[in-house]
């Protein structure tokens, strides 16, 4: 089904997948290809952009786009991994108004960088907490300042 | 080049649920661009998640709403319990879903009412906030609180809602039923509220799937998405019911859809009822001992549409990371497409017709004469005129 | 009879500054404006400025970007004025006390005069209150 016609189509970028059940998929895929990948599920298969969540972890920053098909109430994740020192990805918004929020909130929470973002401002944080300060990251301590 | 006015709405403003800013660029009386101003409202609820034990979660979560507050409990309950592949009990299963129509209905009174107000129909704001009460009352005698119910936990529902109290539901719901036939005429058959709202803010189809936005707001708009029937949870596999959707897209369809939904609700609620009087009592919840490691996607439909929860778990007694997704997060930015090109008098019942409600006032530092419109007195003036009336009620004291 | 007991002896006029709350309290305020509760026959109203409000209702907790805004309302106020802190996040912080962008309970940035606790105060409680600080008045 869905799921193999996307490997088929995108074999070299999918690093992995993980079916944990009909409903609940996950693909791992390089994140040079988010973009051609999130086109190709709005606009051919006519997927619907739920939300994007980021993670802080050992390898790094993780960030998983959720995708929902409805009609067999399928949630796609693409599951991608940027490295802690440089995190940066090409951003979807010019595509959709969907991602707009939620990459500047990731922006301001983790300090991802999202590339070509149409308005990286700030959303959240402007009288919250500093500019380059990122509450969500882990080396993040309640008072303020960053653990090494 | 014209010049472009700015109309602040918020960030506080008596009925505006949550503190938010929204700058209208009008032009005369046109709106020609909307950008909006957050954090107002920003608590890292996220951040606290990841400080508490499953357990606790469920008393934060409640509180990312309080008008939705089953729903967040709700996706947050599904999304761990896919993590530990959790099978409840039939009868929480009904009960859970009790709650969360029993919410939709208040929530979608509350929204009746409030749009009402914006267009200055008050009547409607009282009659829908009167008939409210009720379904307040029954969640007190369900669960001792009028808002934020504490029902949920992982594996069940914490309290039972014992046969003896069946009745009592039965009889609210039928006065319920009564009374949305009595909004739906006051509404759907009102000459002046076609009049506002027919043709005003209307999103396509192809918008909502721009915007991703969801719930009422997309079922308006010709997109049959309901989380309930699509990824199904809870009782809802076990009842019958429909989807209502429209297909204008504008204000009016999208009271249109909470309304009839209504009734949806209403019939929800009574065979969940039946279902209940069939199992046994007590029968709530299933031991849970341990969460294990992976990560769990919970939905469930809000009355304001999707709500998303995404839960990280390490194998230990409390989540790594939490993402939640309110369906406003979404729906708002729609107001991007639905307000533009109107005028500002319509603009407030677009921006409402989501449902995070706003109306807005302007205040002018200089008095009018209300039928020619000529300034009578400047602002200094209006300053020695209330100077002088304070200096008069302090002499009677 | 003092001026201050003078200003609040007729119908009272409120303005309500919802903070970071969950806006159970905001509606709950709302609700005692309608039929069943029904503070208006008190002359109680909500107003849209501060200005000429007699009554300040703060609820929710208080974060570092409404804080600057708070003190400018309060400042904005027409004195003598009376702050009434509704709900456990007004009066304390609540469940959102430890998070990472919380500016203090109410009373640490302007002076309250009641505190109304619950989560959210049932519209007979937030009633109480109000009538409560009349009588102390």
């Amino acid at each position: 089904m869905v799921i193999d016609e996307l490997k088929g189509k995108f074999t070299n970028e999918i690093r992995d997948t993980v079916i944990k059940n009909d409903r609940r998929v996950t693909i791992t895929i390089n994140p040079a290809a988010l973009v051609s990948m999130a086109e190709h599920l709005y606009k051919t298969l006519g997927f619907r952009f739920i939300i994007a969540s980021a993670l802080h972890t050992r390898k790094g920053f993780e960030i998983y786009y959720h995708f929902s098909l409805d009609k067999p109430g399928l949630i796609l994740n693409l599951h991608l991994i940027l490295d802690s020192k440089k995190p940066e990805v090409e951003s979807l918004s010019n595509m959709f108004e969907a991602t707009n929020w939620i990459e500047r909130e990731m922006h301001e929470l983790f300090g991802i960088d999202f590339l070509n973002h149409p308005n990286l401002d700030q959303l959240l944080s402007e009288g919250n907490w500093a500019k380059g300060v990122y509450p969500y990251r882990k080396t993040f301590k309640s008072n303020g300042e960053t653990k090494k | 080049m014209s010049k472009q006015t700015l109309i602040p709405i918020g960030p506080y403003h008596p009925l505006q649920e949550e503190p938010e800013l929204f700058k209208l660029y009008c032009d005369g009386e046109i709106v020609k661009d909307v950008k909006w101003e957050t954090g107002y409202n920003h608590r890292g609820i996220e951040k606290l998640s990841e400080k508490k034990s499953y357990d606790e979660v469920f008393f934060l979560v409640e509180r990312v709403c309080g008008i939705c507050s089953t729903s967040h409990p709700f996706a947050f309950a599904n999304s761990v319990e896919e993590i530990g592949n959790v099978e409840i009990t039939n009868r929480a299963k009904y009960i859970r879903s009790i709650i969360g129509e029993l919410e939709r209905i208040h929530s979608h009174l509350l929204w009746v009412g409030l749009a009402g107000h914006f267009l200055g129909y008050n009547t409607v704001f009282m009659w829908a906030w009167k008939y409210r009460e009720p379904v307040l009352d029954l969640f007190e005698m369900i669960s001792g609180n009028r808002n934020s119910y504490a029902m949920f936990k992982i594996g069940g529902v914490r309290r039972d809602i014992e046969n003896n109290k069946i009745p009592a539901i039965e009889e609210v719901l039928s006065l319920v039923k009564k009374k949305t036939d009595l909004l739906v005429g006051a509404v759907m058959d009102d000459p002046v509220i076609h009049a506002r709202t027919k043709g005003v803010g209307v999103l396509t189809k192809e918008d909502i799937l721009h915007f991703a936005a969801v719930g009422p707001t997309a079922r308006a708009s010709g997109v049959d998405v309901d989380v309930r029937r699509d990824d199904p949870y809870a009782a809802y596999p076990m009842v019958n019911w429909k989807v209502i959707t429209a297909q204008a897209g504008d204000v009016f369809a999208k009271a249109e859809v909470r309304l009839l939904e209504m009734y949806e609700s209403i019939s929800i609620i009574e065979q969940c009822l039946d279902g209940l009087k069939k199992e046994k009592e007590g029968d709530i919840d299933v031991k849970v001992k341990h969460i294990p490691e992976g990560y769990g996607l919970g939905r469930a439909e809000a009355p304001r549409g999707e709500v998303f929860h995404f839960v990280v778990s390490d194998g230990s007694n409390s989540p790594v990371r939490h993402k939640i997704r309110a369906p406003s997060y979404t729906n708002i930015s729609t107001f991007k497409k639905s307000c533009v090109g109107q005028s500002i008098s319509d603009a407030t019942i677009s921006l409402a017709a989501v449902d995070p409600c706003y109306c807005c006032t302007e205040r002018l530092a200089v008095a009018l004469d209300r039928n020619s419109g000529k300034r009578i007195m400047n602002a200094k003036e209006i300053i020695e005129h209330s100077t002088q009336i304070t200096n008069r009620l302090l002499k009677n004291v | 009879m003092s001026f201050k007991s003078y200003c609040f002896k007729k119908s009272l006029w409120l303005f309500h500054f919802g903070g970071a709350s969950c806006n159970n309290c905001d509606i709950e305020i709302l609700d005692c404006l309608t039929p069943k509760y029904d503070v208006e026959r008190f002359g109680m109203v909500l107003v849209g400025s501060v200005r000429h409000a007699d009554v300040l209702l703060v609820n929710g907790s208080i974060n570092k970007k409404d804080k600057p805004r708070l003190l400018e309302i309060y400042e904005q106020a027409s004195k003598p004025v009376v702050v009434v802190a509704i709900g456990a996040c007004g009066c304390t912080g609540g469940i959102f006390a430890e998070g990472n962008t919380f500016a203090g309970p109410v009373d640490k940035i302007i002076p309250v005069d009641a505190y109304i606790p619950g989560c959210p105060p049932k519209p007979e409680a937030i009633l109480a209150g109000i009538v409560k600080l009349l009588g102390k008045i």
